[in-house]
């Protein structure tokens, strides 16, 4: 399987971590909705077919991407940065290279 | 010469001969032999005992599916077992034993289970060894009982003891096209896409490129295919753009074009080359995926198939052609189909004499029937073979009138004597690795056979694979394979012509002969045809519970030989069609993998090794050093004639007496820096940061989003924006993922940046009540005293004119100092430490002392922040601010976290004097006749040279509670019954008046 990482290219995906569920919403802080919070820790979804997920380029530049990957085929149809913060992260690379 | 060689033929080397043993017995064979070819040359009919029923079995193929003639292959101590004859190169030297026999391959005792046949049908040892419903052997404690004796009775090769010495490597590879099989079709496909100036990789599983242009006698552009093919490879190899990979199996092809392939580099050897590996384990993604993997001869299934002597029917022609051995002088043929006929001939050419073609179609091609003219042999039209006789070799066959359309068998049995029969019952695909790659497979009625599918991946079929058995299509069919891999169209230029036999490519649909006998379905699991009906009248009907329940397909070769036939038998016996039975979806891998090449560098030498700055300073003075994670630590520095116990002790007791000094260079260092850094840490973190001083260090601890306990360690603020977080050192991975998660996905608000510096900084941690005069004697640019530098405080200065920065702080529970210095300085601080330290009788000490000393002061480690605690459960719950949300506060008091009966930190202590185990469980009373339940477990345990008693570290089902009371530690694995009395965790100065000074 291969990630196109939008900062690194296409890798392996034995240089990323999986870091979750992507369609998981945190709840507030201080918020005391125990099955909000349930629902964030514990509840997964588990679809044969496209999922959003977290995939951490851990051997890379350490970005969080969101993924959409089919579980059936491990064809992956979009990566982006789990910031979702496309320009800073460009604008930040740009700067990196100059 | 040996008794079946012919004069002349053949790619082996008549002038050179390779001496070898099988089973202690010495044997000849030459260059180009495999073991197959070498002993059949030598008249060996009988290669290895059957799995079950222990029958004498020959070879049955010349390749890769090879389900009888198992070996094990001898190198010194190391032992392979089960390796297929027909792959083995033979080298001088080679040692090689047969398998699942006792006491000798020709007299075995156990193929006295073949006389009870009718009892040892699929399932057989579970309906019989079930046991009885009551008494002391009831049900399965029955079987367990048995099956020791039925497995070693039932199996195929023994696997040896010794460490396997043999290096293994891995390779990456990427290419335009690769190219798997190097029969015409491959070579078509390899040279096409090459001239295109794609990077192609040709594998071909065996010795020499060329696949069935080695031995089908036919004449490619003029010439032998032998020569055509050893010339289209000779080209390729000048070729930039090309790699050959021969004895390269590729095994699997997973997504994304990726696969797998094992090269076996030096099997073939006497001794390896200097640096070659036994193995190599090629992962290659490929652009475009070539396949052109050929096709498996079937068998047919009658009554003594399995008799030595019994071929497919391309096998024997190979061994004539390619090896020039004949297995047989008078030689019979089965056949469905038309291959088989051109066999017939290669055999005669060869020297043998064809004494029947039995064929069980009633009506022939006139082609056909000049083929056998040539052959000088006779027909039997419309006929069967229904039994073998013979023992360990073939001596005759019996036939009988068949009706092709509804089986019958009419007429009386005819003898014909023979040495070897021939089989073809028409040809399956190899498609597997389409199979692997995604799609099912689609049955075609006209061949009789699972074709590939359409592809869900980047590959392209060409000749036999796609059921496309002519030469001449294989080569029209490679080619443009190749070209459209390479994504070229090439002006079309004359194809090599081919001169072939002619020959009809569709097989009369007929699998089975049904008479009296055994018939064999699964050589290698000894799967009779009885046994897939037995499985239909049980109702296992689906071809996966068939598979289970009767074991067809299981064995080594997957079922290479035995799929469609055991599929068309059910099928029969169901009424339906072959595909509405269905197939089982091919997994990777292909043929068996060596574990060693799947390992490979991944262990040994290549392991990764982390070093601390200090680590030649501890191993040049006598640590023991401990292998923590990756990480290398001074376990003890033990003097002569020591144990592990006393040198702990020893440097724990003068530590608590002087003054001690121990690395701490592997605790997980992270920098935390930025606006929002104080911020942060108060979200991360159970307790407060943000009030945290400059200048000061904080003890923290983090939990997991679902209120368990995560870590601890302290974080120091440098600075109003800057602070040196501290994690364990088996955590400090984690925790620096973790604080990236939240930061980057949860609250990229925070502008907060987080930098792992654990190796930027050498630690060494002093402590004892000589500690801050040996630190003074050798500080420069600031104080060490108790106003300057407090408890928790933060100084920085020189020492021996190196920067360093100091934290006072504790685990030992002595008043304590942490040195942190550039890792380049590490050692030279050490050492000026070590120095400034020798009048005040400093002694290094290493982790087990660590490790008593924090027992003795109850502080937690990974051992009790096990992934299950809670902070309560550790006493740690006045670390849990109310004044804020954190990490985990939402669900750490959820009711099975906060509910009585969990188990909570407490402390241990030997009442027998002797020592404790870690892992050994408590109870509240030891009664054999009536054992107590477990109320807990011990975490850490050591001697405590403070208490002078052997304590421990426990987890125990409410612990505080107990606190002074008697219970029992229970460690049956390790025969140690002991009274404990439960304390505090807090055994040593629980008040910290040592370390607060």
């Amino acid at each position: 399987m291969l990630i196109t990482c939008p900062y690194c290219g296409p890798r392996d995906v034995i240089e990323f971590t999986y870091q979750g569920d992507g369609n998981r919403e945190r709840p507030q802080p201080a918020s005391q909705n125990l099955d909000a919070w349930n629902a964030y820790v514990y509840d997964r979804l588990n679809p044969a077919g496209d999922h959003n997920e977290i995939w951490q380029h851990s051997g890379g530049c350490r970005a969080h991407l969101k993924v959409v990957r089919n579980t059936l085929t491990h064809d992956i149809s979009s990566v982006a940065f789990a910031r979702g913060d496309h320009k800073a992260a460009a604008r930040h690379k740009a700067e990196g290279k100059a | 010469m040996s008794p079946r060689r012919t004069d002349a033929g053949g790619r082996i080397d008549r002038l050179r001969t390779i001496r070898f043993t099988f089973d202690g017995a010495p044997y000849t064979g030459h260059a180009g032999d495999t073991l197959a070819s070498a002993l059949l040359a030598n008249g060996v009919t009988l290669f290895g005992r059957s799995f079950k029923y222990h029958r004498p079995r020959g070879v049955l193929t010349s390749g890769v599916e090879e389900p009888n003639a198992l070996v094990t292959v001898l190198r010194g101590e190391v032992r392979e077992p089960n390796i297929a004859a027909t792959m083995v190169e033979i080298y001088d030297g080679l040692t090689v034993v047969s398998q699942n026999r006792f006491p000798s391959l020709s007299w075995d005792v156990s193929a006295v289970n073949q006389l009870g046949g009718k009892l040892l049908s699929a399932g057989f040892y579970y309906k019989t060894f079930m046991g009885p419903a009551i008494g002391p052997l009831k049900s399965t404690r029955f079987w367990m009982f048995c099956e020791h004796f039925i497995r070693r009775a039932a199996g195929l090769g023994r696997a040896g003891t010794a460490p396997d010495t043999a290096r293994y490597e891995r390779m990456n590879a990427f290419c335009d096209v690769l190219v798997v099989g190097s029969g015409p079709a491959g070579l078509m496909a390899a040279r096409a896409a090459a001239d295109q100036g794609a990077r192609v990789i040709l594998s071909e599983l065996e010795p020499h490129f060329g696949g069935s242009a080695n031995w089908s006698g036919e004449t490619i552009d003029g010439m032998p295919g032998a020569d055509w093919a050893a010339r289209a490879a000779g080209q390729l190899e000048g070729y930039d753009n090309v790699r050959l990979l021969p004895r390269t199996t590729v095994w699997g092809y997973y997504d994304g074009n990726t696969l797998a392939a094992l090269e076996r580099v030096t099997d073939h050897k006497e001794r390896p080359g200097k640096g070659e590996p036994r193995h190599r384990y090629w992962t290659i993604r490929a652009k475009s995926v070539v396949l052109a993997t050929g096709s498996f001869e079937r068998p047919l299934v009658f009554p003594g198939n399995d008799r030595p002597g019994v071929m497919l029917a391309h096998a024997a022609e190979r061994y004539a052609n390619e090896y020039g051995v004949l297995p047989g002088n008078r030689i019979a043929i089965f056949t469905n189909n038309d291959s088989a006929y051109r066999s017939a001939l290669a055999l005669k050419n060869a020297g043998a004499a064809i004494v029947a073609i039995v064929d069980v179609r009633p009506e022939l091609s006139s082609e056909m029937r000049e083929l056998a003219d040539e052959a000088e042999a006779k027909i039997l039209a419309g006929h069967a073979v229904v039994a073998t006789e013979g023992g360990k070799a073939l001596s005759g066959i019996k036939v009988q009138r068949f009706d092709m359309v509804n089986g019958a068998l009419a007429g009386d049995p005819r003898s014909i004597q023979a040495d070897c029969l021939l089989m073809s019952g028409g040809w399956s695909p190899t498609i597997h690795l389409a199979s692997q790659a995604g799609a099912k497979a689609e049955w075609n009625a006209a061949r009789q056979a699972f074709l590939p599918p359409k592809p869900t991946q980047q590959w392209i079929g060409a000749g036999a694979f796609t059921g496309s058995f002519s030469t001449a299509e294989a080569i029209a069919e490679g080619r443009a394979a190749g070209l459209s891999a390479a994504g070229g169209t090439g002006a079309p230029t004359a194809l090599p012509v081919v001169e072939a036999a002619p020959g009809d490519p569709d097989p009369a649909p007929v699998f089975e002969i049904k008479a009296d006998g055994k018939s064999f379905v699964d050589f290698q699991h000894d799967v009779t045809a009885e046994d897939v009906r037995l499985a239909h009248r049980e109702g296992f009907v689906s071809v996966e519970h068939l598979k289970r329940y009767t074991t067809l397909g299981m064995a080594t070769d997957q079922g290479k030989n035995s799929n469609i036939p055991g599929l068309a038998i059910m099928a029969e016996a169901l009424g339906k069609p072959i595909p509405e039975v269905g197939t089982t979806r091919f997994r990777p891998p292909f043929s068996a993998v060596s574990i060693g090449s799947l390992a490979a560098e991944r262990f040994g030498d290549l392991r990764p090794e982390r070093l601390t700055p200090m680590h030649d300073w501890h191993v040049a003075n006598g640590a023991t050093m401990y292998s923590a994670g990756l990480w290398y630590r001074p376990m003890i520095y033990g003097h002569p004639g020591e144990t592990i116990e006393q040198a702990y002790v020893r440097e724990a007791r003068a530590t608590r007496e002087s003054a001690g000094i121990v690395d701490v260079s592997t605790l997980g260092k992270i920098a935390v820096q930025g606006p929002d850094a104080a911020e942060f840490l108060d979200r991360v973190y159970t307790n407060m940061f943000s009030t945290l001083a400059v200048g000061k260090a904080r003890y923290g601890l983090m939990l997991r989003e679902d209120g368990l306990a995560f870590d601890d360690g302290t974080t120091w603020r440098l600075g109003d924006q800057d602070f040196l977080m501290t994690t364990t050192t088996a955590n400090a991975g984690k925790v620096m993922q973790h604080l990236e998660y939240f930061l980057d996905v949860i609250w990229p608000e925070l502008k907060v940046h987080v930098t792992s510096v654990t190796d930027e900084w050498a630690g060494a941690a002093i402590g004892g009540p000589k500690a801050r005069a040996i630190l003074a004697a050798c500080i420069t640019g600031t104080a060490v005293d108790n106003a300057t530098l407090p408890f928790m405080g933060i100084v920085h200065g020189k020492i021996s004119g190196v920067p360093v920065m100091i934290c006072r702080l504790s685990f030992s529970g002595e008043m304590a100092f942490e040195v942190y210095s550039g890792a380049g300085y590490g050692t030279h601080v050490w050492e000026a430490l070590i120095e400034a330290g020798k009048p005040f009788g400093l002694v290094t000490y290493g982790l087990e002392a660590l490790g008593t000393m924090r027992i003795e002061k109850g502080h937690v480690t990974g051992a009790e922040i096990d992934g299950r605690t809670t902070a309560r459960d550790l006493h740690l719950d006045w670390m849990l601010s109310k004044k804020k949300p954190f990490i985990g506060s939402a669900m750490m008091d959820r009711e099975g976290l906060i509910a009585p009966g969990r188990l909570e930190l407490v402390g241990l202590i030997s009442l027998d004097n002797q020592p404790l185990n870690g892992g050994a469980h408590i109870v509240e009373a030891l009664d054999e006749a009536n054992p107590h339940d477990s109320i807990g477990h011990i975490t850490a345990c050591c001697y405590s040279p403070a208490l002078g008693k052997y304590i421990a570290l426990a987890l125990v089902k409410d612990g505080k509670a107990r606190r002074g009371t008697r219970a029992h530690i229970s460690d049956p694995l390790r025969n140690r019954f002991g009274p404990v009395e439960i304390v505090s965790n807090h055994f040593f100065d629980p008040d910290g008046s040592r370390m607060h000074g």
